[in-house]
């Protein structure tokens, strides 16, 4: 009776994550997608907290409470900060398979090692190094985000590097093998952990090679292992809601990382082991070149004479929370009857639809964010491209540069504009490393300076040179 | 045992069919809530912890269980409590008070 009571409680709660992915296809519905989804952990949740074999209810009531402390304020984190709470979270999600896992395993060898068959032990395994790796792997990409001071923010390599990372997961793997084979031996308890060390030790070297400017991809990625060692443990506790919901999460992660992959034009293994983003050393030195610089007074003049003007936001608008500001030069535009459109590549910022939630944030409609294909056919009719804080999903090399690491990815033709506005900090290359053609084109003037403060400027002359009228 | 490997990885192979079919229909707007509610849906890791936190175990077994509760359930309030504070702000034209109501479908 009660097994029905539970299944049909597990099977109400897989159909209602379904509803809630499912109503995210648009903004309009979406919020009922979290309703659905809280009521289907809420049911998962009684439903297990009432089987007969859950004794020790002070112990759950304790770590829920605790879930709750740390989990209210990690989700009053600023937008800018979300890319760092998504990673995080992804390594609670790894932590919390790679511990159930580890506890199964000394449970089911104390209490009935029959029941660790082949299946359910690989199953064990799969569910313990992926948890592990992305409980390391997770924090690193979190670290690399937040730029704590000794995560290195540049790509880490060394020699061998894939080679030593392949050997290290043939060696976790060998040892899996031999556990699936002998679950029970006397040497099996103390082989275990070793998995563990391994797993956690290739999650750190799977991520110091990998640079900023590809952390959407590996953040999918890691979204999609933290979905599928939730499926292994369905596996291993014979329990369909877990397998339904983890592989939504890993489907859903694939996906992403796809969608980033091609917007990079680069493949899975590319981003994964080609230790993109390094300073190039091949510069062709000697060559000078002149940037053309602006005033926010003069790019002020240009704006108010525009039709249409597109904005391309890329990390830079993040860092300087600069989305603020971009709304008020939004307003000004508009209030010109200038139409205003945002430019957004796919892998603008550091995770996927970061801009778009910013700029949310900012109370831009998103009826104004136009996807990268759709913007580029009216580039050649924009007066003004305004690039705030974008770099290389600007960068024409792209399309006519060859030997750049970039070529062939689809960029945002922002060069084909009229007038080209580039925002930029400093004069340094960008997180990929790479001199931008852009900002050298005949149309392009620099307008340097933190983007808040640049945006602020414009702001400013826009408004004072509208009182005039 | 041999009985349960089939069903199960049945549910697998179609849940995401189902996960790949219903994910690609989402808007390209929404990715990063998206992934703020994946990820407090794969939460659900929460079960296989109260089984283990609450039941009939050594010490050291329950506290595996009580650390995976502790970090399942921080993942599912904050998923959850941040997917809406960022789906609130998703505003059409048309909700912001602009006067053009012709724009309020997705852009072009």
């Amino acid at each position: 009776m009660m097994y029905g009571v539970s299944q049909l409680g597990y099977l109400v709660a897989s159909a209602l994550f379904v509803f809630a992915l499912h109503w995210m296809n648009t903004p309009a519905t979406a919020r009922r997608g979290v309703y659905a989804g809280v009521a289907g952990t809420a049911i998962a949740v009684i439903v297990t907290w009432a089987e007969p074999s859950v004794i020790h209810h002070v112990w759950i009531v304790l770590a829920i409470v605790a879930g709750f402390a740390v989990g209210v304020p990690l989700s009053k984190v600023p937008l800018t900060a979300v890319p760092q709470r998504t990673a995080l979270s992804h390594a609670f999600g790894g932590a919390a398979a790679g511990l159930v896992g580890t506890a199964e395993y000394y449970l089911r060898l104390a209490e009935g090692p029959a029941t660790l068959t082949p299946f359910r032990m690989s199953a064990l395994i799969a569910e313990i190094i992926l948890g592990y790796l992305t409980l390391t792997g997770s924090l690193m990409a979190a670290g690399k985000l937040q730029e704590v001071r000794w995560v290195p923010q540049r790509p880490v390599t060394y020699p061998f590097q894939n080679a030593s990372n392949f050997l290290l997961l043939g060696v976790a793997l060998a040892l899996a093998a031999a556990l699936t084979m002998h679950p029970d031996a006397a040497w099996a308890p103390k082989l275990f952990p070793v998995i563990i060390v391994l797993a956690l030790l290739f999650g750190v070297l799977l991520i110091i090679p990998i640079g900023g400017a590809d952390m959407p991809t590996v953040i999918a990625i890691l979204n999609s292992y933290a979905g599928l060692s939730a499926v292994a443990m369905g596996f291993v506790l014979d329990n369909k809601l877990l397998i339904t919901a983890g592989a939504l999460d890993g489907s859903s992660g694939l996906i992403l990382a796809i969608i980033m992959c091609k917007a990079m034009n680069r493949s899975f293994a590319n981003v994964l082991f080609g230790a993109f983003g390094q300073i190039q050393k091949t510069q062709a030195a000697g060559e000078a070149r002149v940037y053309k610089s602006e005033t926010a007074e003069g790019a002020a003049q240009v704006l108010e004479q525009a039709s249409l003007v597109v904005i391309i936001p890329g990390y830079g608008m993040a860092v300087a929370q600069a989305q603020h500001k971009v709304r008020e030069l939004y307003d000004q535009l508009k209030k010109r009857g200038i139409t205003v459109k945002f430019a957004i590549h796919p892998v603008a910022g550091r995770m996927p639809g970061h801009m778009n939630v910013l700029l949310a944030e900012a109370d831009i409609p998103y009826t104004d964010l136009a996807e990268m294909d759709d913007i580029n056919h009216d580039m050649p009719q924009c007066d003004v491209a305004l690039v705030v804080g974008a770099n290389d999903v600007v960068n024409p090399a792209a399309r006519s540069d060859k030997t750049s690491p970039i070529y062939g990815m689809p960029i945002i033709d922002a060069d084909k504009a009229r007038t080209v506005f580039a925002i930029k900090r400093s004069k340094n290359p960008g997180f990929a490393g790479i001199d931008n053609e852009l900002y050298f084109g005949d149309r392009t003037w620099m307008l340097f300076g933190d983007a808040k403060n640049v945006i602020g400027e414009l702001v400013k002359e826009l408004a004072a040179g509208s009182g005039m009228h | 045992m041999a009985n349960d490997f089939w069903p199960t990885v049945y549910v697998f192979v179609l849940a995401s069919f189902i996960g790949l079919g219903v994910i690609r229909r989402v808007s390209r707007l929404l990715h990063t809530p998206l992934m703020s509610l994946t990820n407090a849906i794969s939460a659900i890791a929460v079960v296989g912890a109260i089984l283990v936190v609450g039941g009939d175990y050594p010490l050291r077994i329950r506290v595996l269980g009580a650390i995976a509760l502790f970090a399942s359930m921080t993942n599912i309030v904050s998923g959850f409590l941040i997917t809406d504070r960022m789906l609130k702000m998703f505003k059409s034209d048309e909700k912001r008070g602009g006067a053009n109501p012709d724009a309020a479908r997705s852009p072009r």
